[in-house]
């Protein structure tokens, strides 16, 4: 690679140099000032995010960059941004709550702006390596910020958990990724992709495509690779939790667009039939197991596992109309989860006390009538009753899925909804109909805005959908 | 030609021999010290082919360091290796199963060039003959221009897991003597020296 | 046949004889460097030293080999045998096959290898295995919190000769020995115009890093004041504790083996190897090996000095030394040394 060709690289990646060089310089600011920056350390963390978002809105066009590893494209854009803005409010809505959980470390703003710089990467992997070593960064960071409450058991149950899982699921990526290479002689997805429709397509590549979408299926916690999703949302401390469910699963899912749309392109039939069981699985399993949880970071948990299946329905339809539906499904998602996040965090006795359970938000509607109106909005939303935003991403994505011929797949996902509908509304009825058993104290102003905002987001979809599809669509044209 | 194969096979028994002994020595010392051995003839094997850098690197880094934390790991556990050694007979089929699956897999990839003779043509960057160019200049070559990308990702890996390391271990425990060396070089007589004048006979 | 003989059969013989002449003249030394060692520690504490065997005590190492030798080894009832005994012979092995890519002059080297320098830093980084295993073996406490102690201590001031080595690798641009040795031909003496000189060696430009090179040199030998693993007052002799006759004879030859390769590294990294201090005529016609052994002694001679007038670092001392100073220390240095070759045009 010639010197010039590593400028014009390093130009392309310039947000996620910003996000790294922060990083590092982040660490010395907290190894020098000691535990008492961690606040100081948290608000950089949250600018060095703004700042490299603001270099990304203000960049255009796209382009390879580093011999291939590397793209930069609208889809890239798009997707990158909404992480950012995912971390962004997840840090944000830690700057008050850190002290509370005792992880009070100027260590983790510092993981999550490299779990987020992992996740930019993952969004722009555009080889296999470069694929691997994102996922491998953000998910480094992610074992180590679940198990930081050290003193905590559920915490440390929770990082070794997803640990151990994790590397057994990096295991197969690899191993899909080695057969790929194998049997394609590329680790490009423009290269295999080109391989594949001058026909190369084999039984060993299937196997390599099998495998590595189990190690991604694994990352955004689709079944059958789910198991460790609600220990590890119980155990990790909340905080992490919400960052946990928001943006990583953005930029795992972009990454799964990009693979079977760009790589394997070529056999779609063959990817097709893979994503549509791991949908259909996951939005059955998500729907018929959350109906027993007691925990609400559990419910959460089994809630994600369904919405994943629900945005992978927009995958498998693999045409515009579908990616356009994935984008704002997970754009819609994150909100939805951020918000309840919030809520869950603003779940305090005034003693101090943090309670988790479903029970407890019981006559929420009395103590708090303000967040009992949002976190009724968000379960709707999430529930996908009209007209609030999470029915507009399902809509979108089963309309792909009917245009795509894939009607059982659709059939089977809104009874799947329904079924899922009935523990949101169990909520609903919570809050609204028992009565109270103790008032919360007063949430923090930070906690209050994000659940406001997302519950102004979902209530006032209709408003703001337009622009945002259109962005959508804008972003899933780089495809097609 | 002779010698090398000599060599060859030498290095190459004595790997696999040793590998063998890593699973099934009794004592989990021996284990580690034949795991080095195990090292040593890759390192053999590597220097064979030509890859003096490889060799030594695996030197350096694998006998040099992570075996040594291995051996210090293992020499400090206090663990009934015995009873641990039970149930390897009843696990010794599911082993030697998926050792199988792993060699027959192995050998489909490396095969893969038998089967589709075209892909050894896709390599992307030809290695230059060992008269042109040392391998440690070659590698240097490509780590630093094509794969810089992940040369430098793998880097923030490694930073990630160091930070974890800490993160996940380090206490700054109170009530613990520390030195500060800074504080004691910085001392100066007068604040380190009293001068005092003592009578005879009357003590302090 | 003739083949086999001119291919395999001479080349072989000619190694062999190479390798033996190095082994005695290296053994020799070493001998002599011991008595140096316990002379010049006797002359800084006003002593006389071993001055009874042969004229000034001369002959006094080969004394001790002899009565190491015919004393009767003893092995401890609940000591590992095998590795017992392996433990020295790892030691001394180690030591004394570094020495196959030094050279001493001008293409006296037995191998001359293109990662020279890679391979004597794997050997010495082995070289903790000879503690390791005999301080385990003995099946003792002393000598297993001594086996502890040197396996940290070694492995992290190898941490820091690797960096200081890369920083002269970037002046050099080569792996091999013979290269770095020739680099030093010219330098920064000859960039102002001075004939080659002592100044155009690397001490000069890279002189901090000439100093960690040689503290970290003591603490990877474990040489005073970095001899904790065998620090007599708190651990007896350390991992020697079990260890009699000539298997204690062996660890003893193969640290001061390796106490040798570190001077001989400090004179080809630093010091210039081969080459006269001043280009004129009548000190190149001394041969270059006289050279390479005086400036060998020279480093020894500090080592030695070190040894009697320092006293020994605690344990906690001596990993923040590593860690805390030189580490970021020659991390910087590296820094340093690539972007000034950069912006020199010199690289």
């Amino acid at each position: 690679m010639t010197v010039e060709a590593l400028y014009a690289s390093l130009g392309l990646s310039l947000p996620e140099l910003i996000l790294a060089i922060g990083a590092l310089a982040l660490l010395m600011v907290g190894v020098f000032l000691g535990e008492k920056a961690t606040g100081l350390v948290n608000w950089l963390a949250i600018g060095v995010i703004a700042l490299a978002g603001i270099v990304l809105l203000s960049m255009n066009g796209s382009g390879v960059a580093y011999g291939g590893a590397f793209l930069a494209d609208p889809f890239a854009r798009f997707m990158k941004l909404v992480a950012l803005l995912g971390s962004a409010i997840a840090l944000f809505m830690t700057t008050g709550q850190a002290k509370l959980y005792n992880m009070n470390r100027f260590e983790y703003p510092v993981l999550i702006l490299l779990a987020t710089l992992g996740m930019m990467l993952m969004i722009s992997a555009n080889d296999m390596m470069s694929l691997y070593m994102a996922l491998e960064l953000q998910s480094l960071a992610a074992y180590v910020v679940a198990a930081m409450n050290r003193d905590d058991v559920r915490s440390t149950e929770a990082g070794l958990k997803y640990f151990v899982l994790g590397a057994l699921s990096s295991g197969m990526l690899l191993y899909g990724m080695s057969l790929v290479y194998g049997f394609t002689g590329q680790t490009g997805f423009p290269e295999i992709a080109a391989f594949l429709s001058s026909g190369g397509r084999s039984l060993g590549v299937i196997f390599g495509l099998v495998f590595i979408l189990a190690g991604v299926a694994f990352k955004i916690s689709a079944v059958p690779f789910h198991m460790w999703t609600p220990d590890v949302y119980q155990g990790a401390p909340t905080p992490v939790t919400t960052f946990l469910a928001s943006a990583p699963k953005v930029a795992a899912i972009a990454m799964i667009v990009r693979v079977v749309i760009i790589a394997f392109q070529p056999i779609t039939t063959d990817w097709q039939q893979v994503i549509v069981f791991i949908s259909i699985a996951s939005m059955l399993l998500g729907s018929f197991a959350a109906i027993g949880q007691k925990n609400i970071k559990r419910l959460m948990a089994y809630s994600s596992i369904g919405h994943m299946g629900y945005a992978l329905v927009g995958l498998a339809a693999g045409s515009l109309q579908g990616v356009q539906g994935v984008i704002l499904y997970m754009v819609i998602y994150m909100v939805m989860t951020l918000g309840s996040f919030a809520c869950i965090l603003a779940m305090r006795r005034p003693d101090g006390e943090h309670v988790e359970n479903v029970s407890d938000l019981a006559g929420l509607s009395q103590t708090n009538p303000f967040m009992a109106v949002v976190l009724t909005a968000l379960m709707f939303s999430l529930a996908g009753i009209p007209p609030l935003a999470g029915f507009f991403a399902k809509y979108f994505v089963f309309l792909a899925a009917i245009q795509a011929h894939l009607y059982a797949l659709a059939i089977i996902g809104v009874l799947a909804s329904v079924v899922g509908a009935y523990y949101y509304l169990r909520v609903v009825k919570l809050m609204w109909f028992d009565d109270a058993k103790g008032s919360f104290a007063r949430p923090e102003a930070s906690l209050r805005l994000v659940y406001s905002l997302s519950g102004l987001f979902l209530i006032g979809y209709l408003l703001i959908g337009g622009p945002l599809g259109a962005a959508a669509e804008a972003a899933a044209r780089t495809f097609f | 030609m002779g010698l090398q194969t000599l060599f060859f096979y030498l290095f190459a028994f004595i790997a696999v021999a040793s590998a063998f002994m890593v699973v099934s020595a009794r004592n989990p010392v021996y284990s580690v010290l034949f795991l080095i051995l195990t090292f040593f003839n890759a390192a053999g094997l590597f220097l064979l082919t030509g890859a003096e850098f490889l060799a030594m690197i695996l030197l350096v880094v694998y006998i040099g360091a992570v075996a040594v934390l291995f051996l210090f790991v293992v020499m400090m556990l206090d663990v009934d290796f015995a009873q641990m050694r039970a149930g390897v007979l009843e696990y010794a089929p599911i082993g030697a199963l998926v050792g199988l699956i792993l060699a027959a897999e192995l050998i489909i990839v490396v095969a893969g060039s038998v089967f589709s003779p075209e892909i050894a043509k896709t390599v992307p960057m030809p290695i230059p003959a060992l008269s042109q160019r040392t391998n440690t200049a070659a590698l240097g070559d490509v780590i630093y221009t094509h794969y810089i990308y992940f040369f430098q990702i793998a880097g923030l890996v490694l930073f990630v897991a160091m930070i974890g390391a800490i993160v996940l271990t380090l206490r700054h425990r109170p009530n613990i003597k520390r030195q500060n060396i800074s504080q004691q070089v910085g001392r100066t007589p007068e604040t380190a020296v009293q001068v005092v004048k003592v009578r005879p006979g009357q003590g302090l | 046949m003739d083949g086999f003989f001119s291919t395999y059969v001479w080349p072989a013989a000619i190694m062999i004889g190479q390798t033996l002449l190095l082994l005695v003249a290296l053994l020799i030394f070493i001998a002599y460097i011991l008595l140096a060692d316990r002379k010049i520690w006797a002359a800084v504490q006003l002593r006389r030293g071993p001055n009874v065997v042969g004229p000034f005590g001369l002959f006094q190492s080969f004394a001790d080999l002899l009565k190491f030798v015919v004393k009767e080894p003893v092995i401890p009832a609940s000591a590992n045998k095998v590795l017992f005994l392996l433990a020295p012979l790892v030691t001394v092995t180690l030591a004394l096959a570094a020495w196959a890519v030094v050279p001493l002059n001008e293409n006296w080297v037995i191998a001359n290898i293109n990662v020279g320098i890679l391979y004597v830093l794997a050997i010495s980084s082995l070289e903790v295995y000879g503690i390791i295993m005999g301080g385990w073996a003995s099946n003792s406490k002393y000598p297993f919190l001594s086996a502890l102690r040197s396996a940290a201590q070694m492995v992290s001031y190898e941490v820091s000769i690797g960096f200081v080595i890369v920083t002269v690798l970037l002046c050099v641009g080569s792996l091999n020995l013979t290269d770095i040795v020739n680099s030093q031909r010219d330098g920064l003496g000859t960039m102002i115009g001075l004939p080659g000189s002592f100044l155009d060696w690397y001490w000069l430009p890279l002189f901090p890093m000439f100093i960690v090179f040689f503290i970290s040199a003591l603490a990877e030998t474990n040489r005073p004041p970095f001899d904790l693993v065998e620090a007599e007052s708190e651990l007896v002799a350390g991992f020697m504790v079990e260890y009699g006759s000539t298997p204690y004879m062996m660890f003893m030859l193969g640290e001061y083996a390796a106490i040798c390769l570190m001077c001989a590294l400090t004179t080809i990294l630093f010091l210039g190897g081969w080459l006269p201090p001043v280009d004129v005529w009548f000190l190149n016609w001394v041969p270059g090996i006289i050279w390479f052994v005086l400036k060998a002694t020279l480093v020894f001679f500090m080592i030695a000095m070190v040894k009697a007038f320092v006293p020994r670092y605690r344990y906690d001392q001596l990993m923040r030394l590593g860690w805390k100073v030189f580490l970021p220390l020659s991390l910087v240095m590296v820094f340093l040394v690539a972007v000034t070759l950069k912006l020199g045009g010199w690289a």
